[in-house]
């Protein structure tokens, strides 16, 4: 028994606010208890993998369960994170490699707790939404089984105490994201999408590892407690290797989070099950990254290490959330559209961790996570119905499915950044950090003038994304209806999970109202106050006014171009900007450079080296094999022609020999018989009177 | 005590029942010589006991075996003899050649 309790006693830092010290709890039992969180899906994955045929609704029922235990949990943390801080590591000690530890733990604190409520609640209501979306699908079971193990993947990387479970965690989210991107894999493109998504994910994950392996080795530990203790105490060998190793770990999280230009796998995830899409859009996987760079904060914040590295942070944020969000301009797949949005608010994320907003970021990763998910199930609840993916066969649909219709817009919305839902409150915490930021970017010089234009870019992206989506709505649900057949509302199943993740769109940012509510800030921070980063204590009333009043610009304008009562075919027309449209449709030509650039180059010397090793070699060896083995035959014929025949005939023919000799004395006469017996019994007398 | 007399009465015996079983052609004839073979053993066993004054009489204790299971022998070879004759008319040895090629 190796497993021992390497600290399972809380680590509870008090820190110092305004003179008092103020202490966290460890949280109790509910945090002790928190291993389960991780561990269960990983278990009922395996349960639904292998027996999951024989439970009731063939394990998607189970799936579902664990789902509601994880919201339940997730809850329960975070409401009582609310109230006090919680701050709870606990470990079990697996292996020991040289000086090195490897844990298996689990980390219960603010950003830990905001990710497993999301996890939980958003991947929940998903859950239930796929017993219904996926009905009559043929890898039903197979589908549930990937599906838990990617937010088991995900719970293990979130609380994760150390690099190596986080890596674990990292991959688990790979892998899994894999199987379920290629859940339609008889079609090719899925599967190549399958691929295109593992491989990218893994490009950037070399980024992590050397990272991981950096960091540890400068301070002699994969635990995060120890590398940010180093980093408290100014260690000169993490500051020696500060920012190669921040920049490794962030190449790592720009894979996973879709950065620029990691970015090109994200949209043709799209290929998996709509579910997939909102669970991986929302709370799993792409938030990942984030979630790490978040976890590291402390390591970015401090000018001397990381610091540097903000600037890359801030610059790839920005680049990603203003690209990004052009292009879902002119895409046609509904899904594609909510792709390239959910890469511009990953980039608004990104930047903002760049830019020191550490709460902004995540507060709005939180109520990103909500209105995503509502805006991939109501993509997902309209496709079921029509059949297409594409808006060109979809428009009027708000007579057909009301439901989808209102708590759509109402997504839309959340995520144009509107007042006063959620999106608001986030997207606005993110450009008052940006604008505090112009002030006081804590870097090295310029950073003050960076942050402003990001600042300025970031509110190009509001008026980009209210316009996109505005355009999604109105060619989605208003109009004609331009497809084939009836489509009709989807099942309760179905409906009610978009209920909830619309009340929650709407009600999540009140949690964090600048200067009237703290909780999220409180929640979040704790273990970090000393370095909380910028947080607007007040509402920055020029940033939020202007912030919204140009998302109700570009709304307009969607709403103007492409809303159903003005017909304006040739009003579209013309906004095709010559230069730019076709840019954006081919996306900057970035997937094409890439293919053309390093997939071909890369894959056609290696597809004739094999074709060339597999005619020359492999059949070389194949048919030398042959040829041998008839020569073997022949030789083998020959010895067993004349050497072992002969043998065998010439003992048939003694032995006859022998037999014909003998059987003469076989007389079958008795008393020639009688005769030979006292012959011999009187020579042996004889012997025994001769010899003595 | 000479026993001389008594080895050359046990040799005459044998030699005649050596002689009757080469020489008869008749089963019950051949288990009638080996009888007197085996009397002329019994003759030497008790002689020799006798001379060599065995306290534990081996050899008079020996030739009552011999008896005995001459007397059980006589019994099966006859029975063997009367089925032979039974299902072949004949008790000649030379005809019983059946399991000659």
């Amino acid at each position: 028994m190796n497993t021992l309790i390497a600290s399972a006693a809380p680590l509870i830092q008090a820190y110092v606010e305004e003179g008092e010290k103020v202490d966290f709890s460890d949280g109790g039992a509910l945090a002790a208890g928190a291993w389960l969180i991780p561990l269960v899906p990983m278990v009922v994955a395996f349960v639904i993998a292998l027996f999951g045929k024989y439970l009731p609704r063939k394990g998607g029922g189970l799936a579902v369960l664990t789902m509601g235990f994880l919201a339940a949990y997730g809850t329960l943390l975070f409401l009582a994170n609310l109230g006090t801080g919680i701050t709870y590591e606990g470990a079990v000690e697996i292996a020991q490699i040289g000086s090195m530890t490897v844990e298996w733990g689990w980390m219960v604190d603010g950003l830990s707790i905001m990710m497993y409520a999301v996890v939980g609640v958003v991947g929940f209501l998903v859950f239930v939404y796929a017993l219904g979306y996926m009905e009559g699908d043929v890898r039903y079971t197979a589908f549930f089984a990937s599906f838990i193990l990617f937010a088991g993947g995900m719970l293990v990387l979130v609380s994760a105490p150390n690099l190596i479970q986080l890596i674990v965690g990292w991959e688990l989210v790979g892998v899994s994201s894999y199987l379920l991107i290629g859940h339609y894999w008889e079609e090719h493109e899925n599967s190549s999408a399958a691929i295109k998504a593992f491989l990218v994910n893994k490009v950037a994950d070399v980024g992590l590892f050397v990272g991981a392996i950096v960091l540890a080795m400068s301070v002699g530990s994969f635990r995060f407690n120890d590398i940010l203790d180093a980093v408290a105490a100014h260690d000169t060998t993490l500051a020696a290797v500060g920012f190669w190793g921040g920049l490794a770990i962030f190449i790592g999280a720009m894979g996973k989070s879709g950065q620029f230009p990691f970015h090109v796998w994200l949209p043709d995830a799209m290929a998996g099950p709509t579910p997939v899409s909102a669970l991986m859009h929302a709370a799993t996987m792409v938030t990942a990254g984030i979630y790490l760079v978040g976890r590291m904060f402390p390591f970015y914040l401090d000018a001397e290490i990381g610091g540097q590295v903000r600037s890359v942070i801030i610059i790839i944020g920005a680049l990603t959330l203003f690209l990004t969000g052009l292009i879902a301009l002119v895409q046609n797949d509904i899904k594609r559209v909510l792709a390239y949005s959910t890469l511009s608010q990953l980039g608004y994320m990104m930047a903002a961790m760049g830019a020191g907003a550490y709460t902004a970021g995540l507060f709005h990763l939180f109520t990103h996570a909500f209105f995503k998910a509502l805006l991939f199930l109501g993509a997902g609840s309209v496709i079921h119905a029509v059949h297409s993916n594409n808006m060109s066969d979809m428009g009027g649909l708000r007579k057909y499915m009301p439901k989808t219709h209102w708590t759509f817009v109402i997504a839309s919305l959340a995520l144009a950044g509107i007042f006063p839902l959620s999106g608001f409150w986030s997207k606005d915490e993110i450009l008052a950090g940006f604008e505090e930021a112009s002030h006081a970017f804590p870097i090295a010089e310029g950073g003050g003038t960076l942050a402003t234009f990001v600042l300025v870019i970031a509110i190009g992206g509001a008026f980009v994304t209210a316009f996109y989506m505005a355009r999604a709505v109105a060619l989605t649900f208003y109009g004609e209806f331009k497809g084939h057949g009836e489509p009709h509302e989807s099942p309760n199943v179905m409906t009610y999970p978009l209920i909830g993740l619309a009340v929650f769109s709407v009600v999540v940012g009140w949690i964090n109202i600048p200067g009237l509510t703290e909780f999220f800030f409180e929640g979040i921070n704790a273990r970090f106050q000393a370095v909380a980063g910028l947080h607007a204590t007040s509402l920055n009333f020029v940033v939020a006014f202007i912030g919204l009043a140009v998302a109700l610009a570009g709304g307009y304008l969607g709403w103007r171009l492409f809303a159903p009562d003005k017909p304006t075919q040739q009003e579209r027309d013309t906004f095709r900007i010559p230069v730019l449209y076709p840019l954006l449709e081919h996306k900057y030509y970035i997937d094409d450079l890439y293919m053309d650039g390093i997939v071909r180059p890369i894959r056609g010397p290696i597809a004739r080296f094999a074709n060339w090793f597999n005619g020359s070699v492999l059949d070389f060896v194949v048919n030398g094999t042959g040829l041998l083995a008839a020569a073997a035959a022949k030789i083998v014929y020959g010895f067993d022609q004349k050497g072992l025949d002969a043998a065998i005939n010439a003992g048939a023919a003694s032995a006859g020999g022998a037999g014909g000799l003998l059987r003469n004395l076989q007389t079958g006469r008795v008393q020639q018989y009688a005769g030979g017996r006292f012959v011999g019994a009187l020579v042996i007398v004889a012997g025994f009177v001769i010899l003595g | 005590m000479i026993v001389n007399q008594f080895l050359l009465i046990g040799a005459v015996l044998f030699s005649l029942g050596l002689y009757g079983v080469l020489v008869r052609r008749n089963a019950v004839l051949i288990l009638l010589s080996v009888e007197l073979m085996l009397a002329a053993v019994n003759i030497n066993l008790v002689a020799f006991s006798a001379a060599l004054q065995d306290e534990a009489a081996g050899g008079q204790v020996f030739a009552l075996f011999v008896i005995t299971v001459a007397a059980a022998e006589v019994g099966i070879g006859l029975a063997i003899v009367l089925l032979i004759f039974r299902n072949r008319h004949s008790a000649n040895v030379d005809e019983m050649d059946l399991m000659k090629l």
